[in-house]
């Protein structure tokens, strides 16, 4: 064997010893969640499941106790969507709209009123909760779906604008030009020419905002009723209500479910998402 | 009636001044071209004219009417940009028809004016290609057809050209030519290159630091320039620039030429010119010959010319250059190929001083 094959077997070595600890913590929640109470009380928190069961997956989805309530997981998780996929939709439209006009139709001022957005990506979530929670009753969206959607809308502004106008200030000025001179407007511009060119950033900013709202915990806390409280809250209140003995399979299971849809993003569209944070300017 | 005349036109940012007093007129069928260095104003000017670039002052009419505050969709203007600026994602076809399709131009009329423009540009097999891929040469010719293709009263081109191999410029160019005899299209182009300004224009404006320094037919730029920059830009070998000292002598005129390595060089106008005396002689290559005994040039009195130390021979094929001292400056003689001129040896040469221009040292305007 020559010395350049045990160095790349050395480097294999690491790399799977790095993977393994890494992996640790999803093996022991899958073989936890898999696992009956009785199981877990008698066996190492590292073994195998020596009866697979899915008894607590279907408890921690449909029967746990959240408080009082015992719906489980479910409610909550339709919550979760209902606000996830608004606030996604409409913070990457509107991102879009943003990041077309600072690249692409410059105005006076335009690059104050950009730094300014850049600036409320930096603004600590707890700085906001007292005015936005007097903003929101002002509104009559106190404790709502809508509500929340708004606060993630416009905390997700910043990133979205950041992300498009970024993207859009590559292609030529002279693309809308020629497309105004055609006779194009604003919005004819927007629809025909940069949005087709647009979905490897469209993909970042899905991914992106999809993870931010859909793991958010304070907001959610903070601005959620008694109906409306997303998953992330529904899992805490899940682990904290203990009557007795802790159902650790039950968590683990309840943890895998609220963090399965940001998996499965990754999953389907993280190579999309490399490329569209790389991506160039569009040669045509 | 000017299909484009544009009056006093300023434009500014904030106390930079882009353009200073622009005034052009020009007829119908007329290919008029804005030539200058870069950063002189000539594109900001043509974005002027499109509508593109909002003016600070003056007016703007096209076909007798005044586009000052329209937009750029409705001055009936066509543009061809510099990097073609086609629309990545849709085909050669969309790209064609984009313009009829945004101002809801039925399907038929569409159709009919894209084969008629594709057959004009020979692009047919190109239709249904996006632009990525295409060449520089098709694409070039894609954005011509989404100009084409819109008939408008008045098509601007801005450089449309600099982004070709020297080759594909000269046949593109030939073709831009052709289409305009072809179309009588009236034509406001925008170039660096003064070799397109003369041979595509009908008329020419040499601009410099957003001011106009000439407008004229490229023959009237070319033999009697305004002015010495105009005299230095355009033409290719430059036109000679001599400081000379002159003085009046028996109703002629006579000029002095400091000659390196020998007495001062005479030679003589037979005109009287009412010159200051000193001056700056500029003489195009081409009208600096070989001095041949008693043959004498047309507008050449005897005198015209002498010996000269020659530094350097250029043979170009069609022409021999030679580069002699005259003045304290290299001065560039075209003379015949089959020419015996030698390097680093005496030759004689005579100037066609019918064809001379005199410039003022002090602001480089002509004086004859």
């Amino acid at each position: 064997m020559t010395s350049k094959t045990m160095l790349r077997l050395g480097l294999y070595l690491i790399l799977i010893l790095f993977a393994l600890f890494y992996l640790m913590p999803l093996f022991v929640m899958l073989t936890t969640s898999l696992k009956s109470l009785e199981e877990i009380r008698t066996g190492s928190l590292l073994a195998l499941p020596r009866d697979i069961t899915f008894a607590a997956w279907s408890e921690a989805w449909s029967t746990a106790c959240a408080g009082t309530k015992c719906e489980g997981l479910r409610p909550f998780f339709w919550n979760s969507v209902l606000m996830a996929v608004p606030a996604v939709m409409i913070s990457t439209v509107v991102g879009a709209l943003n990041g077309y006009v600072f690249a692409q139709w410059r105005f006076k001022g335009a690059n104050l009123f950009f730094a300014m957005i850049l600036f409320g990506c930096f603004i600590p979530f707890q700085v906001v909760l007292l005015p936005m929670a007097q903003m929101l009753g002002l509104m009559g969206l106190a404790g709502t779906i809508p509500g929340l959607i708004f606060v993630h809308v416009i905390y997700g502004l910043g990133f979205t604008t950041l992300f498009f106008r970024n993207y859009y200030v590559t292609i030529p000025q002279e693309l809308v030009r020629a497309a105004k001179v055609d006779g194009a407007g604003f919005f004819r511009i927007f629809w025909s020419i940069f949005l087709p060119i647009s979905l490897p950033i469209i993909t970042v900013s899905v991914i992106w905002q999809f993870t931010q709202i859909w793991n958010d915990f304070l907001f959610g806390v903070s601005f959620s009723g008694a109906g409306s409280q997303p998953v992330t809250v529904a899992l805490n209140n899940i682990v904290n209500s203990t009557t007795g003995v802790k159902a650790y399979n039950v968590d683990m299971a309840a943890a895998i479910i609220a963090a399965l849809p940001t998996l499965l993003v990754y999953v389907v569209a993280g190579k999309y998402f490399i490329r569209g944070l790389t991506a160039g300017s569009v040669k045509g | 009636m000017p299909i484009l005349e544009i009056d006093h036109l300023q434009k500014s940012y904030g106390d930079t001044h882009i353009l200073h007093d622009i005034n052009i007129s020009i007829e119908e069928g007329d290919f008029l071209v804005l030539v200058g260095p870069s950063g002189c104003g000539k594109s900001t000017l043509l974005n002027c004219i499109a509508g593109l670039e909002p003016i600070s002052g003056g007016d703007v009419s096209i076909a007798g009417r005044n586009v000052t505050g329209v937009s750029p969709k409705d001055r009936d203007i066509a543009m061809v940009f510099q990097s073609y600026a086609l629309y990545p994602t849709m085909s050669v076809a969309k790209n064609i028809t984009f313009g009829m399709k945004v101002r809801g131009v039925d399907k038929a009329t569409q159709d009919q004016k894209l084969a008629q423009v594709a057959g004009q540009l020979q692009i047919e097999p190109l239709l249904h290609r996006k632009p990525g891929q295409l060449s520089g040469g098709q694409r070039q010719r894609v954005a011509m057809g989404r100009a084409l293709v819109r008939d408008p009263k008045l098509f601007l081109f801005d450089e449309p050209l600099s982004n070709l191999d020297a080759k594909l410029r000269v046949s593109m160019r030939t073709e831009i030519k052709k289409l305009h005899q072809d179309l009588n299209a009236s034509i406001v182009y925008v170039t660096h290159d003064q070799i397109e300004a003369m041979t595509l224009a009908t008329k020419i404006v040499v601009m410099k630091g957003g001011v106009i320094q000439q407008i004229g037919t490229p023959a009237e730029i070319y033999n009697r320039p305004a002015n010495m920059f105009v005299a230095d830009f355009m033409g290719s070998p430059a036109m000679n620039l001599i400081p000379a000292k002159v003085r009046a002598e028996d109703g002629q005129t006579r000029i002095q030429i400091e000659r390196a390595g020998m007495d001062p060089l005479v030679i003589t106008d037979p005109v009287a010119r009412n010159l200051p005396a000193d001056i700056i002689l500029g003489v195009r290559p081409e009208d600096i010959h070989e001095a041949t005994g008693n043959a004498h040039l047309p507008g050449t009195a005897e005198g015209a010319g002498g010996d000269v130390m020659i530094d350097i021979v250029e043979p170009a094929g069609a022409d021999t250059f030679a580069v002699t001292q005259l003045g304290g400056k290299a001065v560039t003689a075209r003379l015949r190929a089959e020419s015996a001129v030698k390097a680093r040896q005496p030759f004689p040469l005579a100037f066609d001083l019918s064809k001379v221009s005199y410039f003022s040292p002090k602001d480089g305007e002509r004086l004859n």
